[in-house]
C-alpha cells in the first residue's frame, strides 16, 4: 500500500510536468508562430488602437449601427463594479415557460419594430428576440441586418442600396458550402459602415 | 431539415464509424505493447515515465490492487489540484488577479476534475489563472481519461485471461494510453481550432475601446465597496405612498444610483486550444470559459464546431472496437456498438422534432433561438447536445435550460441510462457491461441455461456487482435530488420555477452521479449544499462503477474458459441487440420515470397551454 501511495504522488508529478507544463508551453510557442493572430484572440485594430474582438460582440444600441443580438450578460462587461470589468459569460438559462423569458422577447420584438419602423404585427428574426448562448454572439442573420439598413441609412444620410451593398458584401455562407448558418459579423459590419459612410456631425 | 443538415449529420456519424476500426485498432496495438508508428519516437518517453516513477512494467496486479492504484492515484491528485485552487492568488501565472476559490467550489472542482466529470460550478475566465487553468484542471483532463480507458483495457484483458488471478498493470495502462493515445491526440486537434480562432496566449486578457461607448445606471459604492442605500417612502403598483396602521408613511432603503461610463471590453483569452482539444476528446467537457463551446473564443466557427464535435465521439466509438479485439471477440463488439448507435440516434431525433416545434409562450417565434449561437444554428447546437450527453463529454455549444421541454429530456435521459450510447473512454464500456451482464442473465433465466459470458459462467457475485454498478449511481442521483427540492438551500439555488426548477436540479444530479458534467446552467449551483452534495456524487458516480467492474472480471479471469455448447446464449445478432436494448430502456425507466413525468413532461403539457412561471 505504502509503494502504491508513493507511486501515485510521483505519477501525478510526473504528469502535471509534462501535461500540465510541457505541453501547453510546446503548444503555445508553436501556435503563436503558426496563427499569431488568432492566437491572441483576434483581435481587431483602428487607427493603431483596439476596438475589439472579430469574434466578440459589443453592445450597439444607436440608430447609426447594426444591432447585435440580445445579451444576458451587458455583452461581457461589468458596470456595476468599479468602471468596466469582464462580466462571465453567460446565457440567460431561462426556461420555455419562464414568464421573464415571454417579457424578454416581446419587449425585444417591440423595440425591434419600433427601431426599424415595421408594422406592429411584423415577423421579426428570431436572433433578435432570443438572447445569444455566450451573450457574445458576434454574428446575426442576413434576414436581421437587411431589416436594419433602412434606419442605418437614414442616421447616416446615405443611400439606402449603398448601405444594403455593403451588408450583402459581409454576408458570409455556410463555411465550405454547407457547415452551420449564412451569417454577419456586426462589428465588422459597423467598422465598415464607419469608414465608408461615417457620421456627418 | 435541409440538405447541408442532412450532409453534416451524415459526414458526422459517417466518419466517426469510419474511424473506428483504425482507431480502435491503434489503440489495441498500444495496450497490448505492439510497436506503432508512433514508437520510435515516443517509446524513450515510455521509458522515462516508468523509470521517473519506480514502476515496474512487468509486475501485474490482482483487481484489488488494480482498483486501490485508481483509487489513490484520483485522492493524490484530488488532494494536489485543491490545493492549487485554493492558493492560486499567490501561484504565478495570474495575470488577471484571480482570487483563491472557497473550500466548497474547490472541493467540487477537484474530484469533478479528478473523476473526469468536468462539472463546473463556476465561470472559468472569472475565476481561474492560468496556472490553475494548465498546471491544475487541465493535467486531469489527460489522465482521467487514460484512466478510464485503462481501467477499460483491464476489464478486457481479464475476460480473455483464464484461471489467473492478476489483471494487468495499471502504471503501464495509464502511461501507455497517455503517452500514444491521449497526448498525440491532444496536439493533432488544438492545430486547425487555433487556426479558426481559438486562442492560445499567456499574456494577459486584451482591453479594447468600443466603438460606441455607452452609459449606464449603477449603485454608488463607498470606499469598501458596499453600496450606498438612502430611504424613501415605499410606493404601490399606482405610484401611491403606502401608509402603515398609523398613517406613518412606510419608509424603504433604496440604493444611490450612479452614471457609469462604459467604454471598454475585456477580452478574455489564455492557453486555450491546447485545453479545449483535450476536453474534446477524451469525454472530459470541462471548458475553458463559462459557457463553454457556446463561446465564440472557445468554438469560433462552424468548421471548429465540427471538428469539436467529431473529437466527441471518436474515441468512444474506437474504444468498443477495441474490447472486441481486447476479447476476441469482434461480432460482440460490432453487436453493442450498433445498440449505443441506436440508442444515441433515436435520442438525437426526437429532441431535433421537439426543439423545431414552436413554442406558444415565446408567440411561436421559431427557429427557437434563446441560447443558441447564430453561426451553429438549431441542428448544430441538438446534435451537440445529444452527443455530448449520450457521450459522456458534458461540454455544450448551447444552453440546455433554454431547449424545450421534449428536447431538454432527451439528454436527461441519455445521462439516467448510465452514459452508456458509447459513453465516456472506458466507462461507456466498462458500464454497458453490467446491462449486458444483466441482459445475459435475464436471458437465461427465460431459457433455462447457466449464464455464460465470453466462455466464463457467471455466479451470484458476477450478478451483485453488476447491480450495484447500476444501481449506485442511481441512488446518487435521486436521493439528493429529492432532498434538495425539500430544502431552502436547495430551492433557492434555482433560476426557474415550476416544474423547471425541478429539471434543473434532477439534470445536476444525474450528471454528477454519471460523470457527465453538462448542466442546465441556470442553477446556481456553487453553494455549500450543491458543491458539497455534487462532489459526493460524482465520487459515488465514478468509483461504484470501476470497483464493480474490476470485482467482476477479478472473478472471471480466475475460472476456466468454457467452449460455447448448443445451449450458450449467442453474445451478437439480432436476439441479444434486441434483448440489450430492452433491458437498458426498462431499467432506466422504471427508476427515472416518476420524476421526469414531474419534470419536463409535465412542463411540455404546460407550455402547450401558455402557462408560464
Amino acid at each position: 500500500m505504502f509503494k502504491l501511495i508513493l507511486q501515485s504522488i510521483r505519477q501525478t508529478l510526473v504528469w502535471t510536468v509534462i501535461t500540465g507544463m510541457l505541453y501547453p508551453l510546446l503548444m503555445t510557442l508553436g501556435l503563436q508562430l503558426l496563427f499569431r493572430n488568432q492566437a491572441t484572440g483576434s483581435l481587431v485594430e483602428r487607427d493603431g488602437k483596439v476596438v475589439g474582438s472579430a469574434l466578440l460582440a459589443q453592445q450597439f444600441q444607436g440608430a447609426t449601427y447594426f444591432w447585435p443580438r440580445p445579451s444576458a450578460n451587458s455583452y461581457g462587461i461589468s458596470a456595476a463594479m468599479s468602471g468596466n470589468s469582464l462580466a462571465a459569460s453567460s446565457g440567460s438559462n431561462l426556461g420555455p415557460t419562464s414568464t421573464t423569458l415571454q417579457t424578454n422577447v416581446r419587449a425585444a420584438a417591440k423595440a425591434f419594430r419600433d427601431a426599424n419602423k415595421l408594422a406592429a404585427d411584423a415577423p421579426v428574426p428570431a436572433d433578435m428576440v432570443y438572447a445569444s448562448a455566450s451573450g457574445l454572439d458576434p454574428h446575426i442573420s442576413p434576414e436581421a441586418a437587411q431589416l436594419q439598413v433602412a434606419r442605418v441609412a437614414d442616421a447616416r444620410k446615405a443611400g439606402v442600396d449603398d448601405i444594403k451593398a455593403l451588408v450583402e458584401k459581409s454576408i458570409e455562407p455556410p463555411q465550405w458550402g454547407f457547415l452551420g448558418q449564412s451569417r454577419v459579423n456586426v462589428l465588422m459590419l459597423n467598422l465598415a459602415l464607419d469608414e465608408k459612410f461615417p457620421v456627418k456631425k | 431539415m435541409t440538405t447541408n443538415e442532412i450532409i453534416q449529420i451524415v459526414l458526422f456519424f459517417g466518419i466517426g464509424i469510419a474511424l473506428t476500426p483504425i482507431l480502435g485498432r491503434f489503440m489495441f496495438k498500444v495496450y497490448t505493447g505492439e510497436k506503432t508508428w508512433l514508437h520510435p519516437v515516443l517509446q524513450p518517453v515510455e521509458k522515462l515515465v516508468y523509470w521517473a516513477t519506480g514502476i515496474d512494467p512487468a509486475e501485474e496486479m490482482t483487481w484489488l490492487r488494480y482498483l486501490w492504484a485508481v483509487v489513490l492515484m484520483t485522492t493524490v491528485g484530488f488532494a494536489s489540484l485543491m490545493a492549487i485552487l485554493m492558493t492560486q492568488k499567490w501561484l504565478p501565472f495570474n495575470p488577471a488577479g484571480q482570487d483563491n476559490l472557497s473550500w466548497h467550489l474547490a472541493f467540487n472542482t477537484a474530484w469533478s476534475f479528478t473523476c473526469n466529470a468536468d462539472w463546473q460550478s463556476y465561470s472559468g475566465e472569472a475565476v481561474m489563472s492560468y496556472f490553475s487553468q494548465t498546471i491544475g484542471l487541465s493535467v486531469h483532463q489527460f489522465i482521467s481519461g487514460a484512466a478510464g480507458l485503462a481501467i477499460l483495457v483491464a476489464v478486457g484483458r481479464a475476460l480473455k485471461r483464464a484461471s489467473v488471478k492478476t489483471i494487468g498493470n495499471f502504471w503501464v495502462d495509464l502511461t501507455r494510453g497517455t503517452i500514444y493515445i491521449v497526448i498525440p491526440l491532444s496536439i493533432l486537434w488544438a492545430i486547425p481550432l487555433a487556426w479558426q480562432g481559438v486562442p492560445q496566449a499567456w499574456q494577459n486578457y486584451a482591453t479594447a475601446k468600443l466603438v460606441e461607448p455607452y452609459t449606464t445606471s449603477v449603485p454608488k459604492l463607498d470606499d469598501k465597496g458596499n453600496a450606498i442605500t438612502k430611504s424613501v417612502p415605499k410606493t404601490d403598483d399606482k405610484g401611491q405612498a403606502v401608509k402603515d396602521d398609523k398613517g406613518q408613511p412606510v419608509m424603504v432603503d433604496q440604493p444611490v444610483m450612479v452614471d457609469q461610463k462604459v467604454d471598454e471590453q475585456i477580452i478574455p483569452v489564455g492557453p486555450v486550444a491546447s485545453f479545449e482539444s483535450c476536453k474534446q476528446l477524451f469525454t472530459n467537457g470541462g471548458g475553458w470559459f463559462g459557457v463553454n463551446s457556446a463561446h465564440p473564443l472557445e468554438n469560433p466557427t462552424p468548421l471548429a464546431n465540427f471538428l469539436e464535435l467529431l473529437a466527441i465521439i471518436i474515441v468512444p466509438m474506437a474504444q468498443v472496437f477495441m474490447f472486441g479485439l481486447l476479447v476476441g471477440n469482434v461480432k460482440h463488439a460490432w453487436c453493442i456498438f450498433a445498440v449505443m448507435l441506436g440508442l444515441y440516434v433515436a435520442s438525437f431525433g426526437v429532441a431535433w422534432w421537439a426543439e423545431v416545434q414552436p413554442n406558444p409562450v415565446t408567440d411561436n417565434i421559431v427557429p427557437h433561438m434563446e441560447g443558441k449561437e447564430q453561426r451553429e444554428g438549431v441542428m448544430n447546437s441538438v446534435l451537440w447536445g445529444i452527443s455530448a450527453t449520450a457521450i459522456d463529454n458534458g461540454s455544450v455549444n448551447s444552453m440546455h435550460d433554454s431547449w424545450m421541454p421534449l428536447a431538454g429530456l432527451m439528454p436527461m435521459w441519455n445521462i439516467l441510462v448510465g452514459e452508456i450510447e458509447f459513453g465516456g473512454i472506458g466507462c461507456g464500456m466498462y458500464c454497458m457491461l453490467f446491462h449486458i451482464l444483466i441482459t445475459v442473465f435475464i436471458a437465461g433465466l427465460m431459457i433455462g441455461r447457466t449464464p455464460e459470458y465470453l466462455g466464463k459462467k457467471l455466479d451470484a457475485w458476477c450478478a451483485t456487482w453488476a447491480v450495484i454498478g447500476v444501481l449506485l449511481p442511481n441512488a446518487a442521483c435521486l436521493i439528493p435530488t429529492a432532498m434538495s427540492v425539500v430544502m431552502d438551500a436547495g430551492t433557492s439555488s434555482m433560476a426557474n420555477q415550476g416544474p423547471h426548477g425541478l429539471s434543473e436540479v434532477l439534470y445536476a444530479f444525474g450528471e454528477a452521479a454519471n460523470n457527465n458534467g453538462s448542466a442546465f446552467a441556470g442553477l446556481n449551483a456553487n453553494t455549500p449544499w450543491y458543491d458539497v452534495a455534487l462532489g459526493v456524487a460524482i465520487i459515488i458516480g465514478r468509483f461504484a462503477p470501476i470497483a464493480a467492474a474490476l470485482a467482476i472480471v477479478g472473478r472471471l479471469a480466475s475460472k476456466k474458459t468454457v467452449e460455447p455448447s448448443a445451449g450458450t446464449l449467442p453474445t451478437h445478432g439480432w436476439t441479444f441487440g434486441l434483448t440489450l436494448t430492452g433491458v437498458i430502456i426498462i431499467v432506466a425507466a422504471l427508476t427515472f420515470f416518476p420524476a421526469l413525468c414531474l419534470g419536463p413532461f409535465i412542463e411540455h403539457g404546460l407550455m402547450l397551454a401558455g402557462r408560464t412561471f
